[in-house]
């Protein structure tokens, strides 16, 4: 599908650069005001990938990374849609998601956590949307962790997600929290957002309607990327 | 009362935190076996069209430190301008090309790298044509929002100097933040670009 270019991002809606709760923004937030610049081609466009890039297991963080058993946590199925802000699906969406293990421990060398390494969890995973936008994938829920900002701050349970929508535009990284987690409102990060509905549209409702029984709860979590102008009119302001 | 418009609002982001290799660089962070190949790995291949270049460069904080958690994404035309995209209706564009790569800084110098070409020229709104450059976008831990902005070449001085986004940045002092030097770095045309996320020489980033 092509388009024209797409809304404006509304910035007060998104957290800021500087936000000193947050203290690692300190240094590396822009403080000169962005550049405002009409999308060209360069942003209306953007990669596309193919479902056949996809690998069975990639959207099973259960199985993907299993040596010799199944990893340890609550089993959970995550689901949901890539909407644009016109409420449209979001077809061919890469979905890429990446999270701690039950006990809340990145694989990572840089990760210090003292929970211990599951043997059987990876912790990444990719999908790309169905033709209505929609998407899914299994996993184990993640447990909070604390991290060195305040001396004793944690994260709230949360899975990162990454996505592309059809523009490199719509580009956006964000976190899924979990409906019910108090720690979501005690962090610094999801403090961030200035915004507390903005907050709430990033807390994925626990879904009974889709858990499979005896095995997997699950949650909903929809992703809304930046919509756009039709084509009609567009490239006729001046000359051309 | 009038109508609603019911439009939806956009996802608010998130930072991508200090962990963003797991998700999107895993086999480069040691999770290997899952994915066959990290994306955005490689752009080109033997029969890609173009000029062979490099890009690599690092990214700054306002203190001075390079990045080292720091993951950049580009995304250009092909040597004849034209992006490997749906959106792409001028043409079909060169099918040995992706237009779009993903580096992780270096884990001990931050830098990163793309093996490339050189794009084309791609048309501005009007039908003027933009010199030639690369999309970047920059996501890290301390970034609460990923950041866009743009690599113009050196070597273009004459399409530059005509670019209507390059031509249009009141502080022209600032422009210089967006155009990379060209030299010879083991034999291959390299472009070094430096990103500062503040200071003195703080880059230009766009709101797109
Ligand atoms: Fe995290």
């Amino acid at each position: 599908m092509s388009g024209g270019s797409f809304y404006q991002r509304d910035r007060t809606w998104h957290p800021p650069a500087f936000t000193p709760g947050y203290k690692t923004s300190v240094t590396r937030s822009p403080q000169k005001a962005l550049i405002a610049l009409d999308n060209t081609l360069s942003e209306m466009t953007g990669p596309v990938f193919g479902h056949d890039m996809i690998g069975e297991l990639d959207n099973d963080l259960i199985r993907n990374f299993a040596k010799d058993g199944e990893p340890i946590g609550q089993r959970i199925i995550v689901h949901g849609r890539v909407l644009d802000e016109d409420g449209r699906g979001v077809p061919g969406a890469l979905v890429e998601f990446w999270q701690a293990n039950g006990g809340g421990r990145y694989r990572h060398k840089k990760e210090t956590y003292l929970a211990p390494l599951d043997p059987n969890f990876g912790g990444c995973g990719r999908t790309i949307t169905a033709d209505d936008g929609s998407y899914r994938f299994r996993t184990i829920k993640p447990g909070p962790y604390p991290w060195p900002n305040g001396v004793n701050d944690w994260r709230p349970a949360h899975i990162h997600f990454s996505i592309f929508g059809l523009g490199f535009a719509q580009r956006l990284i964000t976190q899924m929290y979990f409906e019910g987690d108090p720690l979501i409102w005690q962090c610094p990060i999801v403090a961030t957002i200035p915004d507390r509905a903005a907050v709430e549209r990033l807390v994925a409702p626990l879904d009974m309607a889709n858990t499979v029984p005896m095995d997997a709860r699950a949650y909903k979590f929809d992703i809304v990327l930046r919509g756009r102008r039709s084509t009609m009119f567009e490239n006729r302001m001046e000359g051309n | 009362m009038v109508q609603s418009l019911d439009r939806l609002k956009e996802s608010a982001s998130q930072t991508a935190g200090p962990y963003v290799h797991i998700g999107c660089t895993p086999n480069y962070c040691g999770i290997e076996g899952v994915y066959a190949e990290d994306l955005g790995k490689h752009m080109v291949d033997a029969d890609t069209k173009g000029e062979r270049i490099r890009i690599v460069g690092r990214v700054f904080d306002g203190v001075g430190t390079p990045l080292k958690d720091a993951l950049v994404e580009i995304w250009q035309a092909d040597a004849d301008g034209l992006y490997p995209s749906p959106g792409e209706t001028r043409g079909k564009a060169d099918p040995n090309f992706s237009g779009f790569g993903r580096s992780p800084g270096d884990m001990a110098t931050g830098e990163f790298v793309f093996e490339t070409i050189k794009p084309g020229k791609v048309p501005f709104k009007d039908g003027r044509l933009q010199a030639p450059h690369v999309t970047l976008w920059i996501v890290a831990r301390g970034i609460n929002i990923g950041l866009h902005t743009r690599m113009y070449f050196g070597d273009e001085a004459a399409a530059n100097e005509a670019d209507p986004i390059l031509s249009r940045i009141e502080h022209r002092s600032r422009v210089p933040t967006l155009i990379a030097a060209r030299s010879e770095e083991n034999g291959v045309p390299t472009y070094r670009h430096d990103i500062s996320l503040q200071g003195e020489n703080e880059t230009i980033f766009f709101d797109i």
